[in-house]
């Protein structure tokens, strides 16, 4: 029950992005857009990851190894999602670095002013 | 308007996709065969705690070593992209709105008194990073925060980049030896069996994990504190 909401949370957090990349002419809000499109992506992955009544798979006093199997939740998609939160905000630093280079030679951040590679 | 249609008509359909996807999915009952072995393995085998650690460091730890290669690339590319010619408005003959000035009282004993605490959070994060919810990555955030605490609030404070480069490009190639020598001592690269796994729950245990930890955090506190450095106005 609570992955069904959480993943609903996730896709409706990508069509978000997705919306913010498809129709702002901001560079900076498109790059907003991008963030929430893998934010949800994050969210959806961990998500499917979640086994009912499952709790964090960090074996200690209350969780002993023998019951380990039947209480946590897949720790896979959580190995992954730390991966692909480095790599997300790489990302975002090297767009947000083409947006700096791009003001400095246009003076706005409108990408209707760059229409040299549009076809 | 042609083009907001078409908007509409993706944004529809992909969400329909998601709407067939969320209807269609029903929780996990069990783990699957896979997470199974390795909630088994990690604390048998490796004597961690954390179990997504144990995944992270040593058993995919070519993946981790490739992230840190596309940080280390990250902060490469941008300082390739904001390296020459982003200088300080003023000194591109524009006029500044607002003559800088030096931030509060308030906020420079806030950040004096913070700044410590942020960096020990840090060091307890990288070390129990095989014991609890952590790690390399995190805490290297975390130190990364704390610079970005200093910067905010002495903008004009020159980090010591170089140092930052060395220290990095030190983790980096101690991670790297790390590696090799479990190839040549243990099962493999990047085989924490290099160092007796002690006992379970300690904070000296799992071999090899935590200072394949330390080195990481180390490795990416400094490239983010990079990057940081490099979205500052260059003097």
């Amino acid at each position: 029950m609570i992955s069904n909401i959480v993943l609903t949370t996730g896709l409706l957090l990508i069509l978000i992005g997705l919306w913010g990349v498809l129709t702002h002419r901001n560079i900076l809000r498109v790059i907003i857009g991008f963030s929430l499109f893998g934010t949800g992506t994050h969210i959806v992955i961990v998500a499917i990851g979640y086994v009912t009544n499952g709790t964090a798979p960090i074996l200690d006093r209350t969780l002993p190894m023998s019951e380990a199997i039947s209480r946590v939740v897949d720790p896979i998609p959580s190995a992954l999602v730390v991966t692909a939160i480095v790599i997300g905000m790489a990302v975002t630093a090297v767009m947000l670095a083409y947006t700096i280079r791009l003001y400095d030679s246009k003076k706005t951040l409108s990408i209707d002013a760059l229409m040299e590679s549009k076809w | 308007m042609i083009r907001s249609l078409f908007t509409i008509l993706a944004i529809v359909l992909l969400g329909a996709v998601f709407a067939t996807i969320a209807i269609g999915y029903s929780e996990q009952q069990s783990l699957r065969p896979l997470a199974e072995s390795y909630v088994q393995l990690v604390p048998r085998d490796l004597g961690a705690a954390n179990v997504v650690t144990g995944i992270l460091l040593p058993y995919r730890a070519f993946d981790t070593l490739g992230e840190v290669a596309v940080l280390f690339m990250v902060a490469a590319s941008v300082g390739l992209i904001l390296g020459a010619g982003h200088r300080r408005p003023e000194e591109r003959g524009e006029d500044v709105q607002e003559a800088a000035r030096p931030s509060s009282e308030i906020v420079q004993t806030g950040s004096q008194i913070l700044a410590p605490l942020i960096s020990i959070f840090a060091a307890y994060i990288i070390m129990n990073g095989h014991l609890s919810a952590g790690g390399g990555f995190q805490g290297g955030a975390v130190i990364a925060s704390c610079v970005l605490l200093i910067l905010l609030t002495y903008p004009e404070h020159q980090i010591n980049v170089a140092f930052l480069s060395i220290a990095e490009s030190l983790a980096g190639a101690l991670f790297v030896l790390t590696g090799i020598i479990g190839l040549i001592a243990a099962g493999g690269f990047l085989d924490n069996h290099i160092l007796p796994l002690g006992q379970f729950g300690a904070f000296f245990s799992a071999g090899a994990i935590p200072i394949l930890s330390v080195l990481l955090g180390v490795k990416v506190g400094c490239e983010l504190s990079v990057i940081l450095d490099r979205f500052r106005p260059q003097p």
